[in-house]
């Protein structure tokens, strides 16, 4: 039993074919199979959300999806979406504001605010405070990051974005 | 610290019948994987190690949510952040509307199911307590055939219920809102997204000034959701000038004792438990609820 099962999907745009255990998870695939290390892993129970990335252009927590499971998938990373530049403002407002320290979070943070900003684009900070609720920051505290989304978001709407 | 599950093989179902086969074939041993909310964290933390894993999200009979006849029918595997984009729900059902903010964070419900929620039966759930309260009625299924329970005959205990090994919930049905229903949820937790301390979900009929078929139902109160018999019955037919409401919270603790949790003590919970019913009949009383 639990042979390896070939899966296929994409990762930040390109095509990936590997065998998977039915027990990995998307999470440690991208890290140990792909050796995309962006998607950090912390409380592995779908708690802390470090490793929170996109599936089919949806915010997911990789600790709580199977590799085998995303046959046909269309996953993103901290590391594609980094290279787009989807996501620079953002980045350069969490280093203006020192939203990170030890940054083991930010990948996640990050991930989490993008979905926020695309779908309500000028966030309250309350809603901004809900939305990260799922992301734990255990060094910097929430303020800096609660202001770095706050000033994207208000600069996007500035710029007509 | 690295968890990991304990191997198992992954069987990817289709159809009804895929599902039926697997869990005729392996009852007990196989675990059914909706949105994986519960079920990964509890294999990864090794809680869960099935023989068999079958993952019934390309199952297509089990999406949708629809109106058939005088019930709003939700398909088991309808995603959290389908149900709160649903003016379905938000026309017929309110309550369950009202309740899918409170449940853990936004990745969590992009995933987590409608049906994962009420089969896993974890007793600091929202949706159990919806659904007790609402008087739904799930629709199973297996290969011998369909049965319909009732909310209080589907909850047995802490992660139990009426569920057979080898049956399937395709869907729940909602005896839809009518003009004079009001709702009410709420819960109170130690910081957004968390497991309740207490919470309730509460429905009435509005009708003339007067409140009638009053249901409470408290969760992370009990092993399961508690239908509070007694204080409905304070509650019922009192006019909503004038009610009074500290006769329905004095009867909360008159037929209940909750249990207490690793935080929570019992006397804790039940002042949380009147906090929250003051809440409801306030909203009751007023224009919205």
């Amino acid at each position: 039993m639990a042979a390896p099962t070939m899966v296929t999907l994409t990762v930040n745009g390109e095509p990936v074919s590997r065998a998977v255990e039915p027990r990995l998870t998307l999470a440690d695939f991208l890290r140990d199979a792909l050796g995309l290390k962006g998607t950090h892993v912390g409380c592995e129970h779908g708690v802390c959300g470090a490793c929170t990335l996109r599936l089919d252009g949806v915010m997911v927590r990789g600790c709580l999806t199977l590799a085998v499971q995303c046959e046909g998938a269309a996953v993103e990373t901290i590391e594609g979406v980094s290279e787009s530049g989807a996501l620079k403002d953002l980045q350069e407002e969490f280093v203006a504001r020192n939203a990170l320290q030890c940054g083991y979070c930010t990948p996640g943070m990050l991930m989490s605010a993008a979905e926020l900003l695309d779908r309500r684009p000028v966030p309250s900070r309350a809603e901004i405070r809900e939305h990260l609720s799922g992301n734990y920051c255990r060094c910097t505290g929430y303020q800096s990051i609660v202001d770095a989304v706050e000033t994207t978001a208000r600069k996007r709407a500035g710029a007509g974005r | 610290m690295r968890l990991k599950p304990r191997a198992f093989e992954y069987i990817k179902a289709t159809s009804l019948q895929d599902v039926f086969s697997v869990l005729d074939r392996h009852g007990d041993e196989a675990k059914i994987l909706a949105g994986g909310q519960s079920l990964v964290p509890a294999l990864n933390m090794r809680l869960a190690a099935p023989e068999i894993v079958v993952d019934v999200n390309a199952v297509e009979a089990l999406r949708g949510i629809a109106v058939v006849g005088d019930s709003l029918r939700i398909g088991a595997m309808s995603r959290y952040v389908e149900i709160a984009a649903s003016e379905l729900v938000a026309r017929h059902a309110p309550l369950i509307a009202s309740a899918i903010p409170f449940i853990a964070h936004a990745a969590i419900r992009n995933r987590g199911t409608f049906g994962g929620s009420l089969c896993n039966a974890d007793p600091a759930s929202e949706l159990p307590a919806c659904a007790l309260a609402l008087r739904a009625v799930f629709n199973l299924a297996g290969s011998a055939g369909e049965r319909a329970v009732a909310a209080e005959d589907f909850f047995l205990g802490t992660y139990t219920t009426a569920l057979e090994p080898t049956e399937v919930l395709t869907s729940v049905d909602i005896p839809l809102a009518m003009d004079g229903t009001v709702s009410y949820f709420d819960e109170v937790a130690r910081r957004r997204g968390d497991y309740a301390m207490a919470g309730l979900a509460a429905c009435a009929e509005r009708r003339g000034g007067t409140l009638a078929d009053v249901r409470l139902v408290f969760f992370a109160v009990s092993d399961m959701p508690h239908l509070a018999a007694g204080a409905m019955a304070a509650a019922d037919g009192q006019a909503v000038a004038g009610l009074d409401i500290e006769a329905v919270c004095a009867a909360l603790g008159a037929d209940f004792t909750p249990q207490e949790d690793l935080t929570t003590s019992a006397a804790t919970k039940l002042q949380l438990m009147k906090v929250l019913t003051r809440r409801a009949l306030t909203a009751f009383a007023g224009g919205e609820a």
